[in-house]
Order: structure tokens, then sequence, then C-alpha cells
């Protein structure tokens, strides 16, 4: 497996720039999950590295070999797609011959049949191999594709949303499974994704893309708990952080007509910030000191996320499920100020950080 | 007022059975929220109810009238699609209004109620533009609001908000529900997500092969669900579902999942109430939501040893991966609390929050406490 290595990487298509001045490092045996909206320039990141697109600008290291002028077979990296791209008049036994039989690698018939019983044993799908593809379930499919990829040993496997086409109860499974081919095979994956559950779930890092520019590199943890600023702090996790609007002094926060008042978190920035919190840390209960409306009660199963308003300002907070709320009435909330961001009012940075 | 009443509705496409004898009925002002995979016959229910799709058998009554020989457009409902079909060369407020120009409604009139319904979607400043400039929330927005202007007896819904990004969704359930909230139309909401559905239903008809699986609020369908496939549809992550042994031991019951090498162990009536069930010689499946997966770091009486195979950490909490022997077994945690992958910790199964089917029909045994209460 391979450390994968990009430095200031622009790529156009026009006079628009897909990726702009891109520096990114996957460590050998690293799960690395690029995250970001439609059109960050996650799948370009990742055809760049697999050689399906030439950078206009900067540098691409696989195995700390410059690969710039190599092909997309001799980079040796495997590709596995959202859609399936399987043969469907072949067996699953055929579709995962078929990359070993490529005459770059001469590999006899019983090493092959090898793999092969290898990979199938890997991914559970030993008992589909003489079946053809048109007769698979999704979750099969995938599976397959995913063999196909595993029966060489590829040098990094590079995974272009694969679950995104699959239902709930199947992605959760699959995301588990994933995470275990990859521990078993101590392979350098990059797995790109709109999704942040399936980024915080599976990523040892996560690098987080927006238009173009990572924003952040780091543990889901991190990602979570420290975001670099408001984009990742709203994109990552669920519910949404809130982001309210606040006036700083005298290390003081003043928000919702003076309504909250909070000691800020540390001595940067001042004048007007963006304060954020999640969901999970305000809470709710008649010992708490401050006055909001319910406006929303969502059920959750296990908790429920309530809508609180104060003034015109509304906020989510998560509580368990066994307690007693209704819609359009008082409530008292509190903040856990250990866990409040405080974030530049304009640029969106976390002031934590400057 | 408006109560829809479906009556053993049946509905064939070709040969395939796509919607078979299902009753149900829509309470005045109620939010009903159909839930199923996709193809499971949700869409062609709704469609029926709006008099767009024809039913083979069966009856649909609107305030206790049959309504089948009336057209779409004379069945006074309103309906929401997940494309936003807004007309391109209209603006906003053209849009809003278009449902009232037909009819002969004075220009102050349709122009107070097209500003009141854009007051309500927060949209009153974007009511001078056309759909191309708006953003796809903002565009849902104005969809809705051309389906409130009439004031409809019903609005139906079809995934009106899958289209939008995470976030976009998860404001726009807020505004669903509270304009529902403000404005009382008995609705109809059709998606295949259960988070959707657990936030925005008074009910839930939770639908898979054409066959309606239970109706509920979602507090009944998520504690109580009749069947394994409820139990795996509702909630996230998935119920844990195993082969479940038991056996009776001195004042206890020991639950052996597969041919696990471990046992946990339940009140002594289980066995009891297991057995009276026909499901004890035909074969017993647990189910067991992540949260009712309990864990110590320390051993602990009733707890038994088994291996963290991995951690998935979710930001507000975790989903840890236990291996029990052959089975792979899901508990919720607080954010951090097993430190590691390949960790040993100590279980157990809540027996309050464990259920069990007969293998071989899926169905509920209804043994937990409060389980067939209605």
């Amino acid at each position: 497996m391979a450390h994968i290595k990009l430095a200031n990487v622009t790529k156009k298509f026009g006079s628009h720039a897909a990726l702009d001045d891109l520096s990114l490092e996957i460590a050998d045996g690293e799960f690395f999950v690029l995250l970001g909206p439609t059109g960050a320039g996650k799948t370009t990141t990742l055809r760049l590295i697999a050689g399906l697109e030439r950078p206009d600008a900067g540098t691409i290291e696989i195995g700390g070999q410059d690969v710039r002028q190599w092909s997309a077979a001799e980079r040796d990296v495997a590709l596995v797609f959202q859609y399936y791209s399987l043969y469907p008049r072949y067996t699953v036994r055929q579709n995962l011959a078929f990359p070993l039989k490529s005459r770059v690698r001469n590999y006899s018939p019983a090493e092959i049949d090898d793999r092969i019983a290898r990979a199938a044993k890997t991914l559970r799908i030993e008992h589909l191999l003489e079946r053809k593809t048109d007769r698979l379930s999704g979750g099969e499919m995938q599976r397959v594709s995913i063999g196909r990829a595993i029966v060489r040993d590829p040098r990094a496997f590079l995974m272009d949303e694969p679950l995104s086409n699959l239902d709930a109860k199947l992605r959760e499974a699959l995301r588990a499974e994933l995470k275990e081919l990859q521990l078993k095979l101590r392979g350098t994956f990059l797995f790109v994704t709109h999704d942040q559950i399936e980024a915080m779930s599976m990523g040892d890092k996560v690098g987080v893309l927006n238009q173009g520019k990572i924003v952040q590199v780091g543990t889901p943890h991190e990602i979570y708990s420290r975001p670099k600023n408001t984009f990742v702090a709203s994109f990552v996790g669920s519910p949404t952080m809130n982001l309210i609007p606040a006036e700083m002094s005298g290390g003081r926060l003043v928000a919702m007509s003076g309504k909250l008042q909070l000691p800020a978190p540390h001595q940067n920035g001042r004048g007007t910030v963006t304060i954020g919190i999640r969901s999970e840390d305000i809470r709710v209960g008649p010992q708490e000191p401050l006055d909001a409306r319910v406006h929303d009660i969502e059920n959750h199963g296990v908790e429920r996320i309530v809508t609180l308003r104060v003034e015109d300002q509304a906020f989510r907070a998560t509580v368990p499920a066994a307690l007693a709320l209704t819609i359009d009435t008082s409530v008292k909330f509190g903040f856990n100020v250990e866990k409040l961001h405080c974030f530049d009012a304009e640029s969106g940075a976390n002031l934590a950080f400057s | 007022m408006a109560e829809i009443v479906l009556r053993d509705i049946e509905k064939y496409f070709g040969a395939a059975y796509v919607v078979r004898k299902l009753n149900l009925t829509i309470r005045h002002q109620e939010f009903v929220v159909l839930l199923g995979p996709s193809g499971c016959g949700k869409t062609t229910t709704l469609r029926a109810i709006a008099g767009l799709e024809e039913i083979d058998a069966g009856d649909i009554l609107i305030d206790g009238a049959p309504v089948q020989q009336f057209e779409a457009g004379d069945r006074d409902i309103a309906f929401v699609f997940q494309l936003f079909a807004l007309y391109p060369h209209l603006t906003a407020y053209e849009n809003i209004a278009f449902p009232l120009r037909a009819t002969r409604e004075s220009r102050t009139s349709v122009d107070a109620k097209v500003r009141q319904v854009a007051r309500s979607l927060q949209i009153e400043h974007l009511l001078n533009r056309r759909p191309a400039a708006l953003a796809g929330g903002d565009m849902q927005r104005v969809a809705i609001g051309r389906a409130l202007v009439r004031r409809p007896k019903a609005m139906l819904m079809d995934e009106p908000i899958g289209a939008l990004d995470a976030k976009l969704r998860e404001e726009m359930r807020t505004e669903l529900k509270r304009l529902h909230l403000e404005n009382g139309s008995t609705t109809v909401y059709v998606t295949h997500d259960q988070v959707e559905a657990m936030s925005l239903a008074d009910r839930i008809a939770i639908m898979n092969d054409g066959v309606l699986q239970q109706v509920g609020t979602p507090d009944d369908v998520y504690h109580h669900p009749s069947n394994l496939f409820v139990a795996q549809f509702v909630g996230s992550p998935v119920m844990n579902i195993a082969p479940a042994v038991l056996a009776s031991e001195g004042d206890a019951t020991r639950v052996v999942l597969g041919d696990g090498p471990c046992a946990f162990e339940f009140p002594a009536q289980l066995a009891r109430r297991i057995a009276e069930t026909a499901a004890a010689s035909s074969g017993l499946t647990l189910g067991i939501r992540p949260e009712g997966v309990l864990i110590s770091l320390a051993e602990a009486p009733g707890h038994v040893p088994v291996d963290a195979h991995l951690i998935e950490p979710l930001g507000a909490y975790d989903i840890v991966d236990l291996k029990i022997g052959p089975q792979l077994v899901r508990a919720r945690t607080p954010s951090g609390f097993v430190a590691r992958a390949g960790d040993r910790v100590w279980a157990r199964l809540d027996p309050a929050q464990t259920h069990f089917f007969d293998t071989k029909t899926g169905n509920s045994l209804q043994t937990r406490s409060g389980d067939g209460a209605h």
C-alpha cells in the first residue's frame, strides 16, 4: 500500500477552477474521507489521483513517486464508483477475474482462482460466484464492485460515493464492512462522500472540501468538536450546529436582544460575532436559567429534537425522549458554556484558532 | 372538514399487485405519513387519493362521500411533488396566484391571499423573482405556497423535500410542521425517509410490498413495532436482530444469540410468556435497538464480556459494534465512552427494550411491557 500526496494542485474546467491550490496527504494504510457538498471538487480530486484527469498545476505523488506522467493503469489504484459498472452478462466470478486477466499482470489460472476465492470470502459473496450480475441486489452488486477492486493488490483504493445508491439499512451494514475490510487489508483508502455520517463513522481522517479548497483536515472528533469555521461547523453534525449572532465585549457575549448573556470562551475577537453551539449542548429543564418558547418537537425515537425560540431566534436542542414538552408553551433552557464556539461574523473563522 | 377513508383499496399495474387491500383512515386535520421503501405502493396510494390514478377495487371517501367518479381537479385536494413543477416564465407571485386566477376572485382578494401565504412561508421578499433565480428550498416553498393558497381540504405531498440537501431538509421539516399546525389541512405525506416520518407525523402508516404493515404514532412504531420489517425500517442505526435460544435457569431466563458463546440474563417470566406463543416451536428472533444494549467498562453483575470490534464516532454519540460470537451487535454510547476499537467491555441487554419476533412470520410476540396495549 502507498502514501498519497497532492501538493498545490489546481485543476480548471474552462475558466472555472474545480480545485484551487489544493494540498493533501494520505498516510499509508489510512482511511481518508474527503467530505463536501456537490461541486466541491471531491470527484475531481479522486480522478486526478487515479490518472483520469491531468492537473493544470501542482504535483501528485503515490508511494513517493511523481505520477503525473503515468497512465491510469500504471498508477495501479483501484476505483469503486457509485454506479456499479459490472459486466451484466458475466457471472460474478468472471467479473472478479477480469482485472486479473490483464496482460500486464500475468497471473496463473490457479492464482486467479485463489485470489477470487479470497476476495469472495472477505466480502461474503462466495455463494454468488456463479450468478450473473443482473440477478444481484444493489448491495450484492456493490460488494462485487468492491471485490473487483480487491482481487489484485492495488496501491490504493479510491471510492466515489459507493454507498449512495443503497437503502439506509444496507448503507449502515456496508459502512461497517468497508471499515473492517480496510483494517484487514491495511489499505490506503480514499473515500469520497457528501454524507457527514459516512465521513464521521468511517474515516481515520476527514478532509472537508468546499469550492475546490480544503477547509480542514482532522480526525472525526477534531472536525466535530473544533470546527475551523462555520462551514465545517454546519456541514458536520446533525442537527446542524446552532449559529446565533451575538455581540462580544468585555469577555461577555450578548445575544437574542440581551436575553442571552454568556461568558466568552476566550478573549479573541470583539464586536459582532457568531456563537456556535450544538443541539446536545443545550439543556432543557425547570432548573435551567433562561426562557424560551417551544416552536417544534421532532420525535427521533431515542431522543427528541426541539426547536426553541427566543424573540426571532430559533435554535435546536436534543432532549431525552422521556422529557414531556408541548408545542407553543414556555420552557427553561441553558447552554453548556464549555462547548460554546465563537466565530468571526464576517469570515466565519473560528476565533479560537486566531 | 376533511376526513379521508381508504377502504379495501387494490391496484394492479399489469400483473403487478402494487396495493393490496389497503385500509386506512386519515382523520380531520391529521398529518399522516406513508412510509416505505421504493416500490412499496406508497406513491400509488397517494396518487389514488389525488385522483391521478384509478383503483381496481375498493373505495376512497372524502368526508364520507366516495370520490372515485370525480376528476383530480374536482376533489379539492392540493398536491406537492418532489420536483417543483413551477411555471418558469411566471414570477413566484404569479405561480402562487395561479390556482386563484381561474376562479372569479377579485384582484385584491387574490393579492391578500398570496401575501398571506408568502408571509407564512417567509418568501415575501422573493415574490418578484422567477423560479430560475430561486434556490431549491425557496422553489419548494413557492410550490407549497401554490398548493396552500386555495385552502384545499387536504394536502398530499410526495417526497416534497427529498431533493434538497441535508441542512435544508432539516429546516423545511420544521417549517412544514408549523405550517400544518397553523393551516390545519388534513395532510398525507409520502417518504422513504424514516427520520422525516418520525419527525413530522401524527401517525405513520408503514407499507411494504403493497401491504400496510402498521399504523401508529411515531412512539408506537418505534417502541412497539408489530413485525421485523417495521422494527428494522424505523430507527437509525437499524435495530439489531439475531436468532435467539431461550433456556430457563433457576429464577432467570438465559438468552443465547446465534451460536454465541455467552448467555444474557432476562427475568424468569420471559421464558413462560414466550412458551405460550406459537413461536416457541418455530424459532425466535431477538431485536434490540442500539440504545438498549448497555455497556460497562468494568465487570458487572449480569453483564457478559465482549469485544468492541469497531467504533463509529457520530459526534454527539458513538455507535460501538460488539462482536458476540458470530453476531455483530451495535450499542449506542456517549461520545468517547469506549476508548479504542478492540477493547474488552461488558454488555447487557435491557429486558425492557428487548423485542422477540416469530422467526417464521416476522411478527412481534408482544412480550415487552406495554406491547399490545393499543
